[in-house]
């Protein structure tokens, strides 16, 4: 097969085929979707269609759409009409739906999510309403959860190695990185150095390098950062599984920008199902010539292995990521040299993100202006994000970047459940910070996220609510980094196990007045000397809960208090004699027998026994229980 | 080599290009304490000790491993670079069995004088402190993790300068720890006792069991091993007149300071009993008696005793002599030793074809 037009004609052709006479049953089966028990639902649905000659459907799966919340979810699609979405679905009710919507032509269902497309049906709402989608801009995630990951000819026909044909036939290497660095596309990986510049720097070095040893196999590689090492971080894992060619086509577009002939994708082991995928995707391009020698039948050759990796956080560091394919431990190295002067096998090497490479192709495609539309004066387009945490909607979603954190956390994540209090939300997972609800109207931009102390970081967003206790908070990713600090340099490994001993002293009670000026002694010693960014990141939950929450530091320490009422130590429980109605549930539910009572008699907790296993609050109907 | 300048402390100093900032203080005369840092291996960064601060520079760069450009502005012992220094030393004691007077590196550790340069006054992080058993399964050297500061120069000494890599960083966090492949003792790794991690070790985590008899030594000669041609520089450490220690002789250009498992722990012949000073023939050789006749083993005749070198080599040479006459060249072959240089290799060859006639000769290394 040879030219883009030829290709892409067969595409097109391929999928009218699939979508023209027969009525589509998607699935999306996402790691999310899978774990929800989309795999019930794809059964569920393939018996009904075989079992039903009536409804004329092929039953397919896709990635991950990002409504999390809402997976498993069942969408529908009939020639000639829009889309339709449910969710979350059981077997049953997918039997249900498929039944009455093929069949009776009912489309209505307690479980219809919203249309997907320009009709709309009676009372479900188009997907622009929704608001958990309407204010999201869809540009890493314009595949996902629409087209089949593992047919390229879905990709191709969505615009997709659109971007590669024209960098190729139409621009030289340098126009490539021009265009790159007009967009102003910045690293997504967490410090969001720009991209363009990074090819920039490799791409002279490679130049240098062929010149004085014209005989060499390889000049240059191009690394795609799949690590995702952040603790609730899925949005890399996302694009993988839903679209794995956009990061393909962007690396092959990286490579001829710079020189290379050779990428490697380093994929953590934990993601089975991105694998799978990716390798299947390499093949598909490879049976194109998308990807191998002479693509697209010009000049430029590029290849890309798949390198597993065995999920140490620290191996997302570009340079303990080099040392990781190379064979060794993973472990960072001081830069310079960088790895655009000296990566991997010593040859001038980028890494970039997954979805930084995702945004290329979009780039080369429609443009850099037509790209650079979204965004602020420095931040340009589009980022994801892993909402997670006390929002009444989690999941993936992909907002412009400068969008303040209350419209995405009360429009897209519709507020905080329970009628609770928003406090915090955690930008830049373990090397991020806590932001308070002053901060609540900063725009998400890689400046004023480290100006208020935090960072973009890679894209986790955890909301915490006022039942999270926030020395605690930063106990647990202190506890994080600890742990995959990599043992190389003295601040991080001993700085953070300090630190981490500090913050475990004050969450059991044992807190001195003097541990906040250790705190604050050391947090800033082990950011300014620690190697690599885990150290020089990990003291950012401890800075910015002292800066935002000290009182509660303070509360730990010198009342004896947690405000939260969350740590252990520091809470007792009791049942208020005023609204407790003796109904014996605590009682039964307690596992310690700490309570004790009759029917309609008031039950008495006896503080001694009692564990804090927070059991009796989560079963009292009455909030009776009280935690002080 | 191209020259540039820079200023470290107020100093302008012209070095090589290709240097590092430590290269550049080194020159300067200007100190940076290092643990991790030694001349022979690659830059690493692990102690943070030779953070510095750079005109232009974000952050605190590590000299060891910052290449040094024309015109760059170094300040050695500014304010931050002071509070950071103490802060990574209070750190590495926290962790670090204070029992200095009972340590066998005792006034020979790098982390005690660099301690004694930043100026540490306090315990002020205190907390869990690792706990491991000491690995004495080596019979020249001892590990004691727990005084490990995980500098990893054993680790660099012992892939970038033996090539073994027997061991390496094992673990995460506060666990890491040197190790050998599946944490077995070290004898049961790829280790071949060359000590250069010993050697290397800035604390007492590694020590020569040698050493553990007797307190710091006294006199230092610098000799050249006897075990074989290749002539490693060797520094043997004295005390009372008696050998205590070797190590390899980092000023010399044979070896800078590398040696085998021989040269580094195969001293303790030296100073035996047993062993031979002089040269010993039997005395019926000395008295000119034939062999045939003197057939009392018991007797006198068959005495080993001390004589000169003239002597011995002077009956030698006729025996050697006589050999070739009565049963020809061939009834003798000649076996040389790797001990010997090129040179004396050389000189044998000779002695073999030419003046006792023979194609029979070989060297111990073909073995
Ligand atoms: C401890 C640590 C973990 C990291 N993990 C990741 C990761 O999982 N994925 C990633 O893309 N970048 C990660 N990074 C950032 C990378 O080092 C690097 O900056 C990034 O991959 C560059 O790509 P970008 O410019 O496209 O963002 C990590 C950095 C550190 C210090
Ligand atoms: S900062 Fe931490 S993770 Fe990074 S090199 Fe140092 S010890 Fe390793
Ligand atoms: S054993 Fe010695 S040389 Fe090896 S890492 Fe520990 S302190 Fe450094």
């Amino acid at each position: 097969m040879g030219s883009y037009s030829a290709i892409r004609e067969w595409a097109d052709k391929e999928v009218s085929q699939q979508t023209a006479d027969k009525a589509r049953i998607v699935i999306g089966l996402g790691t999310c979707g899978i774990a929800a028990g989309g795999n019930a639902i794809l059964t569920a649905a393939k018996n009904t269609v075989a079992n039903n000659d009536e409804i004329k459907a092929k039953v397919v799966s896709v990635g991950c759409i990002g409504i999390c919340y809402k997976e498993p979810l069942l969408d529908i699609e009939i020639p000639g009409k829009p889309r339709l979405s449910y969710g979350p679905v059981t077997a049953g009710e997918t039997k249900r739906i498929l039944e009455n919507v093929f069949i009776n032509n009912e489309y209505e269902h307690k479980k219809a999510l919203a249309v997907i497309g320009e009709d709309s049906f009676s009372d479900i709402p188009s997907w622009h309403e929704v608001p958990f989608f309407a204010p999201q801009e869809r540009t890493v995630l314009r595949n996902c959860g629409f087209i089949n990951p593992e047919k390229i000819e879905d990709y191709i026909a969505n615009d997709g190695y659109a971007g590669l044909s024209r960098a190729l036939l139409d621009m030289t290497p340098a126009q490539v990185v021009d265009e790159t660095l007009k967009a102003g596309l910045r690293g997504r990986g967490g410090a969001g150095f720009p991209a363009g510049r990074k090819w920039n720097i490799a791409a002279d070095n490679i130049r240098a390098l062929r010149a004085s040893q014209p005989e060499l196999d390889s000049y240059g590689y191009v690394i795609c950062n799949a690590d995702e090492g952040d603790p609730g971080a899925f949005m890399n894992r996302s694009v993988l599984e839903g679209d794995p060619h956009s990061v393909i086509e962007g690396m092959t577009i990286a490579g001829y920008a710079i020189g290379a002939s050779f990428g490697y994708i380093y994929c953590r082991a934990e993601y089975p199902l991105a694998i799978e995928r990716l390798k299947l995707a390499l093949d598909q391009a490879r049976e194109k010539n998308l990807l191998g020698e002479n693509i697209l039948e010009t000049d430029f050759s590029f290849d890309i292995k798949l390198k597993e990796g065995a999920g140490a956080f620290v191996c997302g560091e570009e340079t303990a990521l080099i040392a990781s394919i190379e064979g060794l431990r993973g472990m960072p190295m001081p830069r310079p040299p960088y790895p655009a002067q000296s990566g991997l096998w010593g040859k001038p090497t980028i890494i970039n993100n997954v979805e930084t490479l995702n945004n290329v192709p979009v780039i080369l495609a429609k443009g850099a202006e037509a790209w650079a539309t979204k965004g602020t004066e420095k931040s340009k387009g589009t980022k994801t994000f892993a909402l997670t945490g006390k929002v009444e909607n989690t999941g993936l979603i992909e907002v412009e970047l400068g969008m303040s954190l209350r419209k995405v956390i009360y429009e897209i994540g519709g507020g905080i459940p329970d009628g609770k209090e928003f406090k915090a939300a955690q930008t830049g997972g373990p090397s991020g910070g806590c932001l308070p609800k002053e901060q609540l109207d900063l725009p998400i931009d890689y400046e004023a996220l480290a100006k208020a102390g935090s960072i973009m970081g890679s894209g986790g967003l955890v909301i915490m609510d006022e039942s999270t206790c926030m020395v605690d908070v930063a106990r647990y990713f202190l506890t994080f980094t600890q742990s995959e600090s990599c043992g190389k340099c003295v601040p991080c490994r001993l700085g953070t196990k300090r630190m981490l001993e500090i913050l475990t002293r004050i969450t059991a009670g044992h807190g001195k007045i003097e541990d906040i000026a250790l705190l604050e002694e050391l947090a800033p010693s082990i950011r300014d000397s620690s190697l690599c960014g885990l150290g020089q990141s990990a003291p950012n939950p401890v800075l910015t809960t002292l800066k935002y929450f000290r009182d509660e530091y303070e509360a730990h320490i010198l009342e004896g208090r947690c405000p939260a009422g969350q740590c252990k130590a520091l809470i007792t429980y009791s049942i208020d004699p005023a609204t407790c109605t003796g109904c014996m549930v605590c009682m039964r539910a307690c596992p310690t027998e700490a309570i004790t009572g009759a029917r309609k008699e008031i039950h008495v907790l006896d503080p001694e026994l009692c564990t804090r296993c927070d059991t009796c609050r989560q079963v009292c109907k009455f909030d009776a229980v009280l935690v002080v | 080599m191209s020259k540039l300048t820079v200023t470290i402390d107020h100093k302008k100093i012209e070095i090589p290009e290709g240097s590092t900032v430590l290269d550049a203080a080194r020159a300067a005369n200007v100190y940076i304490p290092t643990l991790c840092d030694d001349p022979l291996l690659e830059p690493f960064g692990a102690c943070r000790l030779c953070v510095v601060e750079i005109e232009g520079y974000r952050g605190l760069p590590t000299a060891c491993s910052t290449p040094a450009t024309e015109g760059m502005i170094i300040h050695t012992s500014s304010p931050l670079v002071e509070v950071n220094r103490r802060t990574s030393m209070n750190l590495l004691l926290s962790d670090h069995p204070l029992d200095c007077q009972h340590c066998v590196a005792n006034m020979d550790c790098d982390l005690q004088s660099v301690a004694a340069f930043v100026g540490v006054r306090e315990q002020p992080y205190q907390g869990e402190r690792r706990a491991y058993d000491i690995d004495e399964s080596n019979p020249f050297y001892g590990r004691d993790l727990e005084k490990c500061i995980l500098c990893g120069k054993c680790v660099r000494a012992c892939d970038e300068l033996q090539g073994r890599q027997a061991i390496s960083f094992g673990y995460r966090g506060f666990a890491s720890k040197i190790t050998t492949p599946f944490d077995l003792p070290i004898w049961d790794s790829t280790c071949e006792s060359c000590g250069r991690c010993v050697d290397m070790c800035p604390t007492a985590a590694l020590y020569d069991k040698s050493a553990m008899k007797h307190g710091t030594h006294t006199g230092e000669t610098r000799t050249t091993c006897p075990y074989c041609g290749v002539g490693c520089g060797l520094v043997l450490e004295t005390r009372n007149g008696e050998i205590v220690g070797a190590r390899g002789d980092r000023e010399n250009s044979v070896n800078e300071g590398h040696t085998c498992v021989k040269g580094r722990y195969g001293w303790e012949y030296v100073q035996h009993p047993d062993r031979v000073k002089k040269p010993l023939v039997r005395q019926y050789l000395l008295d000119g008696k034939e062999k045939s006749k003197v057939t009392d083993r018991k007797s006198k005749d068959w005495d080993f005793v001390e004589t000169d070198w003239d002597t011995v080599l002077n009956i030698t040479a006729e025996k050697l002599a006589t050999i070739r006459d009565t049963h020809g060249a061939d009834s003798i072959g000649f076996m040389t030793s790797a001990k010997c240089l090129n040179e004396e290799n050389y000189l044998m060859n000779k002695l073999a074809r030419q003046v006792i006639g023979t194609n029979s000769i070989d060297h111990c290394a073909r073995l």
